[in-house]
């Protein structure tokens, strides 16, 4: 809080981004940081609710009040620490978390909320400058040891957690590197991957072994794990996207959206690429898929130079503000502009792919036609199709970013022959994250479904305090 | 008596009343006194009270001198002679019916007469006329007998025989108490005396003569005759709780009796006495339990007076004058006082005693005065004591002296000297008949004169965090306790209610203070204000061994240890430690540690605590006088006892065995931060607290303050903030001092099983049962190994509490972001599929017992009705009402919405303390309304006008509330702008105080008197009690009831607040479940449910929730909290700051505008539930409401609950079903009778009719008399009601009256009325003055000096709005109490005077009492200061004293002007203000001239320049810099005309 009259006499004030001349000429992060007298003020706006709305807006729970009050009063330090005691990786989602929080912020429900997701980045950039981000080594080890499998947000989260605890604790990642969903799905633009490497760093400190190059239940048999450790955590993601079987769909040109993300950050990584380029440079380039993967696509696109980016979406177009008396403190549907959509777009709601059409085997647009949403009568949505509104998009690349349906199945899941839920994640709860085999334990997007970062974060940590109860019996970890 | 069942325990029974005597100084006994005694009785009928049978009277009785004449003749009849008077006793016997148990009560006294050496003579059987008993009494009457008893031969003289009756008659009550045998309990002896005997019973006043035909004998003869009529909460038929006792009447309460109670029982093993030798022994146990507080007092006299105290000695020792804080009294007289502090505690609580030997008759009153006492004295030697003026016709020019008793003292007549003695006389003749200065010279040790010590330092980081944690200490301790409190110097204050689980339903590991609430003054006593009254507060402690109670002799000899305040610094920690070196050995302190090892785990503790006591026992019996019980040694591996805990069980170890008064018990723990901790400790049994944890903690936080403390000034803030606190918390329950708050246990428990309590905090309850040490131990055991074990997130920080405001690792609330979105998103969408998911969350939170209510279950029948038969949702909303909440607490909008929703729905909202604006009692336009229909009357009364109550559907009188209960409220002077002001009658800027009391209320007969003037003031409206809900509040609604209240709300602890100590909301009240219960069942035992509705509040959140209370036995429901989220507060829990972001709680026009509440929404809230409600009536198969109340077998304490505490709670209590006749109501179907028809107040009516009805001049002429209560406001209303506030044109009505006024004389008296007495008036004169005008001045035959004569009683003017008022002679206590704008002239006033004034003019003429123009935030006062005396009785704090301004000529002008001031009375301050005093008081003294023949007034106007001089102005600071302020902005918008006008306008 620091300030009960703040929120009355400051103006919400938020980071501003480079030009888009000029940040599109790069694949760096392009975010320019608020100055430290405007974050203070900005920290100043947070009004210490009774009832914190964003506390328990923000997924992982993350003590915003109380930083935002630590911001205040200049103590950066112990700001870091609160931040630190709710969030493994503050620094992933201070950058590319959609946040919720401030959605819930209660100034949200007459204006503008607290900056709080700035204030977070600023904390932790500010303690890594410092050198107050320190490796938390364990005062005493277990013996226990505990494999992780998969190195996404989820997985490192539940590792580090897991480590701290005092376990021996290994990771397993069918990639060349660490980082899963954070290192191939992101953008450089949005996350720049040495803020993985140091947290990888850090983890080394506190004891975790890492394990890249290895595709558990393809490269290395589960019961090999399940041999040698404790407790196994699947935290292998939702990896399996939502395709969209039309007539046309085998043309050329026309790519999952992972496919075309992965690609990109390999090669800014420098890592050898196994697959053909796909490229968007000069070329029509047409998105499916309003959400963020969607986006990622368009900044990508947009960098490799293409000639045009249009973005569909089958769902009609949000309203430009909600009803907030009736929205908040929850997520809005409303509508939004991400960086990457400011960066050239066309975009355009409710159409629907009625096929694809090509040319010599390729891609060279698609017919689709208008629909129109309404609601049923027991409240679900319902879709129709209006009639003779087809028309064609010219498109010489096409991306899929429809989202994520569930786990990869094949490999390590068939091998322990985990149980799945009726969506096809792996079934286990979020009181103990027990998967249906013994010393199996699942969370993160393999168990939820496809979800914010900082879900999974929540996932892994709350699933290392299973694991932890699970190994010792207790666990002071806190859920 | 009714035995206790349920919830109901007669242990909470309380009683007030009337009491009065009359005595002749000469001692010239006749029949007439004793007449004349039963005629007094008449005239207090009206402060008794009678139960639901109109001939069951609560209890009346009369004590008079030994009737010798008549019991010779009786003896010589019966067949015995009896000796010369002072040879013979004779005792007043209630027996059994049962012929075979009263002759083995006979056998016993028989026994013990002869066992004592002394002669039983005969039985005579007293004439009785059982007739005149009500019915519900004559069944149970006991069998009544006198036994006559001679002198023996061990008895040298009157005095010894005296001694024995007394040992005959304890031993005789234990043999049979013991004995138990078959209807015993009538068994009791009311007299036995050589000197005086008891008629008293279970009889109405008027027919106590009728039932005892001995008092109308004519042999009959008496000089004294000391009568009582009392009420009582409960109706429960109890001869023997009928006043007189043996030695006193008591009219009052006392607040500490269980400490008082306690304390007798410690000192056991140090008593010895010289007169009564051997005999003591068998007078234990000295109190019987199970008597009222009234008969414990006199216990305890008894044994005083026959331990060789003089009377009036032993009454100075146990209700002393408040002297620690008093620099005016005598130095002889405050050394008797503080010498005798060691010796006894106060019996603390408002107190009139009347009390009598048969030789000595007198009076005395508590310290605050605050109930009250007047007398006459007339030149044929009489003396009339009573509690009202005008109980006995004396012809005026008989009368000599006419005055009352003061706060803090005496009056006594000696028969046997035949003079009355004063209070100056008496008190000095006793404060010197010792060396009481020298004897504490000898003796007393201040901790300031012990040579200074070095404390030690506090420790690193790491130990202070695992110190922290071992005790618990939580994040929000640092940031809303210690923090804000060491900058501040206060105790911190927090807004909305309590929505977290009770410490027993919480899965969070809580301190054992957390199972404690405090209890609180309501009804039956006042609170008192710690701030505004603190010359009668005292936080003395003596720490160590007392004297011999009855030690008249040796008071020299024994040490004693005095602290100015009871929490100790680390300094004065070591000075006690190390005492023993500093004193030559007279105390020796052993320090005894209170850890034990943490191997021994949970399941040690209680060897552990039997080790404590028995080394505490050990030290004491080896010569130790104070132990320090310490917590300073817990470490990884010693785990550190609860401190309550091991100071309660070595308090209560020490009291059995009869050790504790040889040794002061102080202790130093971790434990203790917050306010509520400290009066924990106190409360059982500690001296001193040193909490040294919380030192180390503020030293450690310096570093993060805002401003530069020092470490020492860091603990000196929070010392004095804690000690400021612990009296205020003491003030709550109307305790004055110290020395009986501790040990009184002032306290309920909850959640803590009774072998717990009985063992540990033994006379403490807990209505549901709870937990026992191992669950205790193991929550001590898990914060232990967390504190220094290894979890992260306690590496390097507090755990977060989540107490004060929600945190997803902290406390759960039952508001929470879920909650109050998905209510909010339901009632704007009008979404019912919503609303019903928010009420599973509810039910969720319910399960996962949030509340009490959540370990309950239906018990659905198989027989289920249609949903479509159940009494529609429209019906049931017109049970609902919103919450109290303030237009100024909340916006106009807030408040306005919420009073539009409920008028549209048919439910109430409430105007909270604030008055209503005038334009809300149009209707709007479009049909809509935003008048409140609850009209509250709290204790500030601001805005209660006539218009104000004629404009209501119920009148609540706001007792206590829930976040808050016990205290009055404040509402700072930056927050009080034009508008609010403009409400509540006051002037922008300036603050406003609620005082803790009503200064009209200090018993329950003082509530039945406002309930009548309320209902006076407008018939046709409810009056409603609001209370709030803690163990013995059904018997505080069963008196409520029977003091004619239509309706009584129960409040839980749950209840919200705009701002409240912290301490308060967490730690004050009950559940409404128990509260309600309780009501319930005690009103259905008392036959009184069907007169009076009971609703509930605090907390109800869903329709399952209103069910529950339904069948707990509500019949309506408050939603408060709710409504406010359904308008838009999101439980930002910043009310106190002004800062709400939604516009709810704050006055700030930025903010207001984003109020985005609508009545729609709130509609839609209460339909909503009322739905939910209907579809739950359908599955318990009830179609109507009324059938489900009360109804508690439809539910069932559930059985699956696995929690570790929670499974030790017994609801049984909760659901017990009162065995009563088939028939009896069990929920609200009749009316009360309110009595209204004798109202004098019709005649008025019927001869002011041209004047109502065509604005004619009237002038009626009408005797009255004491009996004649509220006279005008019934008269007003009917004024009120045609023509508002705005009354009729000044002289319309003129009423005058001959005689002395009942209570509440011109109450409420609308503008243009005068009422005018020749004679004299009781209290209340003038309560809530509308304009109209009131003239008192003595009968023209009175002999004596006005300005020394009373001529209108305690609390004139309180609440006064407008009018005028002049009163020839001196008045009561507390004139002009809250006065927002009346100008009265007096020519004297007792203590109080102007206390909390916010405006309006007051003239005194004469001498006043102390603590003059306490909480005065407004209006202006002239003082005759003749004696110079009146700076020190005035209470600076917040007003200037100033000389009047030399300004003659505006004198002149003003005679020019040809008297403006004397058409109209208006009195323009802003301009008297600058320049014209002078003027302005000259005009008034010359009014009061005029409207009284005052001589006093017309000297003072004969000698105007003489005496101008001599008056001085006391003006209020704050109300100086409002009015200028005003005034510059008047200036500015160029509008002169514009000023601020008080008294009677127009």
């Amino acid at each position: 809080m620091g300030k009960p009259t703040g929120f009355l006499e400051y103006q919400r004030r938020d980071r501003s981004y480079e030009p888009v001349d000029e940040r599109l000429k790069h694949y760096r992060e392009f975010v320019r940081p608020l100055s430290e007298d405007e974050l203070r003020r900005q920290g100043g706006r947070c009004m210490d609710c009774g009832t914190p709305y964003c506390h328990t807006g923000c997924p992982v729970n993350n003590l915003i009040p109380d930083w935002n009050e630590l911001i205040y009063r200049e103590d950066p330090r112990t700001a870091l620490a609160v931040l630190h005691r709710t969030n493994n990786f503050p620094d992933v989602t201070g950058r590319i978390c959609p946040a919720p929080c401030e959605a819930s912020c209660t100034l949200n429900l007459i204006e503008d909320p607290v900056t709080i997701k700035t204030i977070e980045h600023a904390i932790v950039e500010r303690g890594w400058a410092e050198g107050w981000v320190e490796p938390v080594v364990a005062s005493r080890r277990t013996g226990k040891r505990a494999a992780v499998i998969g190195s996404g947000p989820a997985g490192l989260a539940c590792a580090q957690q897991l480590a701290r605890a005092g376990h021996d604790v290994a990771v397993f990642e069918r990639n060349a590197r660490i980082g899963g969903l954070l290192r191939y799905g992101i953008p450089d633009f949005k996350l720049e991957k040495s803020v993985i490497d140091r947290r990888i760093a850090q983890m080394r400190a506190e004891g975790v072994e890492f394990h890249p190059n290895s595709n558990i239940g393809v490269t290395r048999p589960v019961g090999d794990l399940m041999a040698r450790f404790d407790a196994v955590v699947f935290a292998i993601g939702s990896e399996v996207p939502r395709d969209l079987p039309v007539p046309g769909r085998e043309l050329a040109g026309i790519h999952f959206a992972m496919d075309f993300l992965a690609q990109q950050n390999r090669r800014v990584g420098g890592e050898k690429l196994a697959a053909p380029d796909i490229l968007a440079t000069g070329k029509h380039v047409l998105v499916i898929g309003g959400g963020d993967t969607g986006s990622d696509c368009i900044g990508t696109s947009n960098r490799h130079g293409a000639k045009s980016v249009t973005q569909i979406e089958i769902l009609s177009m949000p309203p430009e503000h909600e009803d907030k008396l009736l929205t908040w403190p929850d997520w809005p549907m409303k509508l939004r502009t991400s960086s990457s959509q400011e960066e050239g777009i066309k975009r355009d709601w409710s159409v629907s792919t009625k096929m694809f059409t090509g040319k010599d085997g390729h891609v060279t647009g698609l017919s689709s036609a208008r629909v129109e949403w309404r609601t049923s009568n027991d409240g679900r949505p319902l879709m129709e199709e209006v009639p003779d509104s087809d028309f064609e998009i010219k498109a010489d690349l096409v991306l899929l970013a429809m989202g994520f349906v569930h786990p990869v199945k094949q490999g390590a899941v068939a091998e322990t022959g985990l149980a799945l839920d009726a969506r096809g994640n792996l079934k286990a709860d979020t009181e103990n994250y027990r998967g249906s085999v013994d010393k199996v334990f699942c969370c993160g997007d393999a168990r939820r479904g496809q979800s914010l970062v900082v879900w999974a974060i929540r996932e892994g940590r709350q699933c290392a305090r299973a694991v932890d109860e699970y190994l010792t019996g207790s666990s002071d970890l806190p859920r | 008596m009714q035995a206790r069942q349920g919830l109901y325990d007669p242990r909470y029974e309380h009683d007030a009343c009337g009491v009065g005597f009359i005595a002749n100084i000469k001692n010239r006994k006749s029949h007439a006194i004793l007449a004349q005694g039963i005629e007094i009785l008449h005239n207090l009928a009206h402060r008794g009270a009678v139960s639901a049978d109109p001939l069951a009277g609560d209890g009346a009785g009369i004590l008079i001198q030994l009737p010798d004449r008549l019991f010779r003749s009786e003896a010589e009849r019966l067949g015995f002679s009896l000796p010369e008077p002072g040879a013979y006793g004779v005792g007043m016997v209630f027996l059994p019916r049962s012929a075979e148990t009263r002759r083995a009560c006979e056998a016993v006294i028989a026994h013990f007469v002869a066992a004592e050496g002394q002669t039983l003579l005969g039985w005579r059987d007293v004439p009785v006329d059982p007739s005149v008993l009500g019915d519900s009494i004559r069944p149970n009457a006991p069998v009544i007998r006198q036994c006559f008893i001679a002198r023996g031969a061990n008895c040298v003289d009157a005095d010894a025989l005296e001694r024995k009756l007394f040992v005959i008659r304890k031993q005789a009550h234990k043999e049979l108490r013991a004995r138990g045998l078959p209807d015993s309990g009538n068994f009791y002896i009311a007299s036995l005396s050589t000197r005086t005997i008891i008629y008293k019973g279970m009889v109405i006043c008027e027919r106590l003569a009728a039932f005892y035909k001995d008092l109308e004998d004519e042999r009959a003869e008496s000089a004294l005759a000391l009568v009582h009529a009392r009420f009582s909460t409960n109706t429960f038929p109890s001869w023997e709780l009928a006043h007189p006792f043996r030695y006193l009447a008591h009219n009052g309460e006392i607040n500490t009796l269980r400490g008082n109670i306690n304390w007798m029982m410690a000192r056991r093993h140090s008593m010895t006495s010289k007169l009564l030798g051997a005999d003591l022994d068998k007078l234990w146990p000295l109190i019987g339990d199970g008597n009222s507080d009234s008969a414990t007092l006199d216990n305890c006299l008894e044994l005083l007076v026959a331990g060789g105290y003089p009377l009036p000695h032993a009454l100075m020792m146990m209700v002393p004058e408040a002297w620690s804080e008093n620099p005016l009294m005598d130095p002889d007289r405050r050394a008797f006082y503080e010498y005798h502090a060691a010796l006894m505690e106060p019996w603390d609580g408002p107190a009139a005693l009347a009390f009598t030997d048969g030789r000595q008759i007198g009076a005395t009153l508590d310290r605050n005065g605050l109930r009250p006492a007047r007398f006459f004295v007339t030149d044929d030697d009489h003396v009339v004591m009573a509690s009202e003026a005008g109980v006995l016709d004396v012809p005026e020019e008989r009368i000599v002296r006419k005055w009352r008793l003061e706060p803090g003292k005496m009056l006594l007549i000696d028969l046997e000297r035949q003079r009355i003695i004063d209070d100056d006389e008496l008190k000095a003749e006793i404060a010197t008949a010792k060396p009481y200065q020298q004897w504490l010279d000898q003796t007393q040790i201040k901790i300031e004169s012990l040579p200074d010590e070095i404390a030690p330092m506090a420790p690193p980081r790491a130990v202070l965090l695992d110190r922290q944690q071992a005790f618990g200490y939580t994040q929000e301790d640092i940031s809303f306790f210690l923090k804000p409190i060491a900058l501040s110097g206060e105790d911190t204050v927090g807004s909305m209610g309590r929505d977290t689980p009770l410490a027993v339903l919480s899965s969070r590991p809580k301190l054992l203070f957390d199972y404690f609430q405090q209890r609180f003054a309501q009804v039956t006593n006042p609170p008192i204000d710690s701030i505004r009254e603190s010359l009668v507060m005292s936080l003395v402690s003596l720490v160590g061994p007392r004297p011999n109670l009855l030690d008249l002799e040796t008071g020299g000899k024994h040490i004693r240890l005095e602290l100015h305040k009871p929490i100790l610094t680390n300094v004065d920690l070591e000075k006690i430690r190390r005492i023993e070196d500093n004193t030559g050995g007279t105390f020796r302190t052993s320090t005894i540690s209170i850890c034990y090892p943490a191997a021994d785990g949970a399941r040690g503790m209680r060897a552990a605590l039997d080790a404590i006591c028995t080394n505490a026992e050990q030290a004491v019996r080896g010569g130790h006088n104070i132990i320090v019980l310490s917590d300073r040694l817990v470490a990884p591996n010693r785990i550190a006892i609860p401190a309550l805990l091991a100071v309660a069980a070595v308090h209560h170890h020490l009291i059995r065995g009869g050790l504790r008064t040889e040794v002061g018990l102080v202790v130093e723990t971790g434990e203790a931060r917050q306010l509520h901790d400290f009066c924990l400790l106190a409360g059982y049994g500690a001296e001193a607290i040193n909490p040294y944890l919380a030192f180390d903690t503020l030293s450690a936080l310096r570093h993060e303050f805002d401003k530069e403390l020092s470490e020492a000034e860091a603990h000196e803030a929070y010392i004095k903030a804690i000690a400021k606190g612990v009296l205020k918390v003491m003030s709550k329950m109307g305790i004055c001092t110290f020395q009986s708050y501790c040990g009184a246990q002032i306290f309920d428990a909850i959640g803590l099983g009774a072998d717990f309590l009985d063992r540990y905090f033994t006379g403490t309850v807990s209505a549901i049962g709870g937990v026992g040490l191992d669950e205790i131990a193991d929550e001590t055991m898990r914060r232990h190994r967390l504190a220094f074990g290894d979890a992260p997130n306690y590496r390097d920080a507090l755990d977060p509490g989540g107490d004060f405001a929600f945190r997803v690792h902290g406390e759960a609330h039952a508001w929470n972001a879920d909650t109050v979105s998905l209510l909010q998103h339901a009632v704007r969408g009008n979404n019912y599929r919503k609303f019903k998911e928010y009420t599973r969350l509810v039910g969720e939170q319910e399960k996962a017992l949030i509340s009490l209510r959540g370990l309950l279950d239906f018990d659905y029948p198989a027989d289920p009705v249609l949903l479509a038969e159940v009494e529609p949702a429209r019906e049931i909303v017109k049970r609902f009402a919103t919450g109290a909440m303030s237009f100024g607490s909340i916006s106009w909008e807030a408040h306005t919405t919420l009073a539009i929703a409920m008028n549209r729905i048919g439910g109430r909202s409430n105007t909270g303390e604030g008055g209503e604006d005038p334009q809300r009692y149009k209707p709007l336009p479009n049909g809509d309304s935003m008048r409140s229909a609850i009209k509250q009357v709290a204790s500030g009364r601001f805005g209660v006008n006539i218009e104000y109550l004629v404009n209501a559907t119920d009148l609540q009188i706001k007792m206590a509330q829930g976040a808050k209960p016990g205290e009055g409220g404040q509402l700072p002077g930056h927050k009080v702008d034009d508008w609010i002001a403009r409400t509540r009658y006051s002037v922008p800027g300036v603050g406003l105080i609620s005082p803790p009391p009503h200064h009209d209320i200090y018993s329950i007969e003082d509530l039945a008197q406002l309930i009548h003037d309320l209902k006076n003031a407008n018939r046709e409206a409810r009056v409603s009690v609001k209370l709030v809900s803690e163990l013995g509040v059904g018997t505080i609604a069963a008196g409520v009831c029977k003091a004619y209240a239509d309706h009584v709300t129960i409040s839980g602890h749950e209840g919200g607040t705009g701002a409240s100590p912290l301490s308060s909301i967490h730690h004050a009240g009950e559940p409404w479940e128990v509260g309600l219960a309780e009501t319930h069942q005690t009103l259905v035992l008392n036959g009184l449910r069907g007169r009076i509705a009971v609703q509930v509040d605090g907390g109800i959140r869903s329709g399952r929730e209103v069910v529950i209370g339904a069948l707990l036995g509500a019949d309506e429901f408050g939603v408060a909290t709710a409504a406010l989220i359904a308008a838009g507060c999101v439980m930002m829990r910043k009310c106190h700051l002004n800062t709400c972001p939604v516009g709810v709680a704050t006055q700030d026009p930025e903010l207001r505008r984003r109020f985005n509440g609508t009545p729609e929404d709130v509609v839609t809230l209460f339909m909503f539930l009322a739905e939910e409600v209907r579809e739950l009536m359908a599955k318990l198969g009830f179609r109507n409401f009324d059938e489900m109340i009360g109804r508690t077998d439809k539910l069932k304490q559930r059985t699956d609950v696995d929690h570790p505490k929670a499974r030790h709670i017994d609801l049984a209590r909760i659901l017990h079903r009162p065995d009563v006749p088939a028939g009896t109501k069990m929920h609200q179907c009749e009316t009360q009778d309110h009595r209204l028809g004798r109202a004098l107040d019709h005649q008025l009516i019927a001869a002011c009719r041209p004047a109502i009805e065509k604005g004619e001049m009237v002038v009626v002429d009408l005797p009255i008399r004491n009996v004649n209560r509220t006279v005008g406001a019934m008269l007003s209303s009917e004024i009120a009601r045609r023509y508002g506030d705005r009354g009729l044109a000044d002289g319309t009505i003129r009423a005058r009256f001959v005689g002395t006024a009942g209570q509440s004389f011109g109450a409420f008296l609308a503008r243009g009325v005068t009422f005018e007495i020749e004679g004299a008036a009781n209290d209340y004169v003038g309560k809530g003055l509308s304009g109209g005008r009131l003239i008192v001045y003595p009968p023209h035959a009175s002999k004596i000096e006005r300005d020394k004569a009373i001529i209108v009683g305690n609390t004139v003017l309180y609440g006064a709005i407008a009018g005028e008022c002049y009163f020839s002679g001196v008045a009561g206590e507390r004139f002009a109490v809250r006065n927002s704008g009346a100008v009265a002239v007096v020519e004297g006033a007792g203590a109080h005077c102007c206390e909390y004034m916010t405006g309006g003019i007051v003239v005194v003429l004469g001498e006043t009492g102390t603590n003059f123009a306490a909480g005065m935030s407004g209006g202006i006062a002239f003082v005759l200061d003749e004696s110079g005396k009146f700076p020190q009785r005035c209470n600076l704090a917040m007003v200037d004293l100033e000389p009047l301004a030399d300004q003659d000529e505006h004198i002149e002008t003003l005679e020019h002007r040809g008297g403006d001031l004397e058409m109209h009375g208006l009195v323009d301050v802003v301009h008297s203000l600058t320049q014209s005093d002078a003027k302005l008081l000259h005009g008034l003294v010359a009014r009061h001239a005029g409207f009284t023949q005052s001589p006093k007034a017309k000297t003072i106007l004969a000698d105007w320049e003489r005496y101008r001089s001599r008056f001085v102005k006391v003006m209020p600071i704050e109300y100086r810099r409002a009015l200028l302020q005003i005034q510059a902005r008047t200036r500015a918008a160029e509008r002169p005309e514009v000023s601020v006008a008080v008294g009677a306008a127009e």
